[in-house]
């Protein structure tokens, strides 16, 4: 079991450009059920043995596509995710970075209605070890196994689980939930599928400064969650106002700086490690081991 | 990116928002002509992209073309919040009745542009907020159908019984939502909203941060850039496809990845040391990329260290060593360098910088370590 996809989730890539292409490839070999690949222009060709089509309609109806996968730059990508939402697509992971705000806010209205789920933008994607991994996540580093974790960034995604894996814990499902400051699902949509999901036995929440996720997270794990659940945040050196890399990791206003969701979390009995080493021993306290 | 005060008042008389018709100017002798084609009195405004200009002595009333010049004189050159002033808004005076509050952000939480609304304006809006957050009235807005009319006017007759005064301030609020929406705003606010002693409302103050998502749809607006010094550094470092924020410490820091190079700085700091700054060079990092890295870090004269944290994914780990060989193949430096890389193509990587006579260690906290180690020892020379 895992979360969202596992080896029979049927994936469609949109915009098979220089990225697209590289990482379809990449998502194929991981064993990533790819049906369908979308790029204006390319319909009738084939990639890596899967058929490409002009528009994400086609795709969906020739291939069944369930889940879709945007590498589309962001001047097309809204666009293109309302296409693939409207196409029946049921689970959009956006890549893409640089998508404007207020239009990431329409677009999540309307799939909304339309009860279409949005990873991302500026997401690296999710991946269920040993299953299927939709998005950039470079696979080789992951391990089936009991921890799931949700993260706000790619790279220090990677670095927790690579320590997670070495130390012998495995992952059901690692996402990366996106940089930006409007972003689809959130800590607590993950935290209820992996409460839920039986073979996940502990989840590492990797948050960072700006807005107040984390904050809402610790909320929602002290109501609804049974399962243990660690914190790590980044950011304690990050001065008031500045982007840091991320568009969404700015500090404004007082609940937005690390300190403050080291504290709320604490407050509501979770665990929170100051450094990545001290994740891992977190949860092997939590699992035993 | 934020506007200044004159900038934002342009947007908002674009959009028929009812401002004064003030001039900017760079000079005390321009202040004063300006003054006198306005009409005295006026006020002389510091323009800087920061609060608190009134307490810092930046915002001054003239009653004469050549108080004016005065005013504008001490307060050109003048230093708030570490920004020096080198404009100021002339201003027409006028005499106000009532501040009000009225701005548009985006709401993280509920993923949708919100309006708050106050009668308590004229003051920090934060600061209201946290201790008497019932003054604050909040209008949702949904993205696709923008403020209505009759959900602005809800808002307006809370804050005015006159008729006529909350139907221009209903007015103003559906003109701020739609100057919002067509520059890609984050920030739209206007704080004070004045009410005149004549009955007539305006925005005394604007205030606007644009989303740097958006710029591509709104090249025009681009030209409004006036980068501080710092901001000069970081807006180079992004042409270059880096992110760079300087911060005053002694390691300078190259990672891949904005959560890894925020990780990076605090474990730094966790371990005794201080981080000179963030530096995120991004994924399928090219080697021209870890030259212009390098060259950044290097010009920092407060770095004693070079810290290199690489987990690669997407970014190839042969091509970081291929940058970092070559950039220190162009740039003179005796600066100590510490090489963490683990991760796509992580041993040819690691051939190719010992070729070059560094070796690298696959643990980021020894880097660290290993970093703030060679910075307390004296660090080198460039």
């Amino acid at each position: 079991m895992s979360i969202l996809i596992n080896r029979h989730t049927r994936v469609m890539v949109q915009g098979l450009g220089r990225d697209g292409s590289f990482h379809a490839k990449e998502m194929v070999a991981y064993g990533t059920n790819i049906v369908a690949g979308v790029h204006p222009g390319k319909g009738g060709t084939y990639l890596e043995g899967f058929p490409v089509f002009n528009t994400a309609q086609e795709a969906v109806e020739e291939t069944e596509a369930e889940c879709s996968v945007i590498f589309v730059p962001a001047p097309f990508a809204e666009d293109a995710i309302l296409a693939a939402a409207n196409a029946g697509i049921n689970l959009v992971v956006a890549v893409t970075e640089g998508i404007p705000v207020l239009d990431v806010s329409g677009v999540l209205k309307e799939l909304n209605e339309l009860g279409v789920r949005l990873i991302g933008p500026n997401s690296p994607g999710l991946i269920s070890p040993g299953e299927s991994k939709v998005g950039i996540m470079p696979g080789g580093i992951f391990q089936r196994g009991p921890v799931g974790v949700i993260s706000r960034s790619g790279t220090l995604t990677y670095e927790v689980v690579n320590q997670l894996t070495a130390a012998g814990f495995g992952q059901s499902t690692a996402i990366g939930m996106g940089g930006d400051p409007i972003i689809g699902m959130k800590y607590n949509d993950y935290l209820e599928l992996l409460e839920n999901d039986g073979d996940t036995e502990a989840v590492v929440i990797v948050g960072e400064i700006g807005g107040s996720d984390e904050q809402d997270a610790a909320a929602f794990v002290k109501e609804h969650i049974t399962k243990p659940v660690v914190g790590y945040i980044v950011g304690r050196s990050a001065p008031p106002g500045k982007r840091m890399g991320h568009a969404g990791a700015i500090v404004e206003g007082a609940s937005g700086t690390a300190a403050a969701k080291v504290e709320v979390l604490r407050d509501h009995g979770i665990p929170v490690a100051d450094t990545v080493e001290y994740i891992v021993k977190l949860i092997s306290e939590k699992l035993g081991g | 990116m934020k506007l200044e005060e004159f900038q934002a008042k342009k947007l908002f008389r674009e959009h028929d928002i009812p401002t004064p018709a003030g001039i900017m100017v760079t000079s005390a002798a321009e202040a004063e002509t300006a003054a006198q084609e306005i009409g005295c009195p006026v006020v002389i405004k510091a323009q800087v992209q920061a609060g608190g200009r009134g307490k810092a002595g930046g915002v001054k009333l003239a009653e004469t073309p050549a108080e004016a010049r005065r005013a504008a004189d001490a307060i050109l050159g003048m230093t708030i919040k570490d920004l020096v002033v080198h404009r100021v808004l002339v201003d027409p005076a006028v005499s106000i009745a009532g501040e009000y509050y009225i701005g548009i952000t985006i709401d993280r939480r509920k993923k949708i542009p919100v309006m708050m609304a106050s009668a308590s304006g004229g003051v920090d809006i934060e600061k209201v907020a946290s201790e008497t957050p019932e003054k604050i009235i909040f209008q949702d807005i949904n993205p696709e159908r923008g403020l209505r009319s009759f959900e602005a006017k809800q808002v307006a007759f809370q804050l005015f019984d006159d008729k006529k005064k909350a139907l221009a301030a209903s007015s103003i609020m559906v003109k701020l939502w739609k100057c919002f929406r067509e520059v890609d705003a984050s920030l739209a606010e206007i704080n004070p909203l004045a009410e005149l002693s004549d009955g007539s409302i305006l925005a005394l103050d604007a205030k606007i941060v644009l989303d740097e998502n958006a710029m591509y749809k709104h090249l025009e607006l681009e030209e409004l850039r006036l980068p501080t010094p710092s901001e000069e550094k970081e807006l180079e470092a992004t042409r270059h496809g880096l992110s760079y924020v300087q911060l005053d410490g002694e390691i300078g820091c190259m990672v891949n990845g904005a959560g890894l190079a925020m990780a990076t700085m605090d474990i730094i700091k966790h371990l005794g040391g201080t981080p000179a700054n963030f530096l995120d060079i991004g994924g399928s990092s090219s080697p021209e990329k870890v030259v212009h890295a390098m060259e950044l870090l290097v010009s920092d004269k407060n770095v004693k260290a070079i810290f290199i944290n690489v987990f690669g994914g997407i970014t190839r780990c042969d091509d970081v060593a291929n940058g970092l060989v070559k950039a220190l193949g162009e740039i003179k430096s005796d600066l100590p360098l510490v090489v963490r890389l683990t991760g796509t193509n992580e041993e040819e990587g690691r051939k190719i910088l010992s070729d070059f006579g560094i070796s690298a260690t696959g643990d980021m906290t020894e880097g660290a370590l290993k970093a703030i180690n060679l910075a307390s020892m004296g660090g080198g020379s460039r």
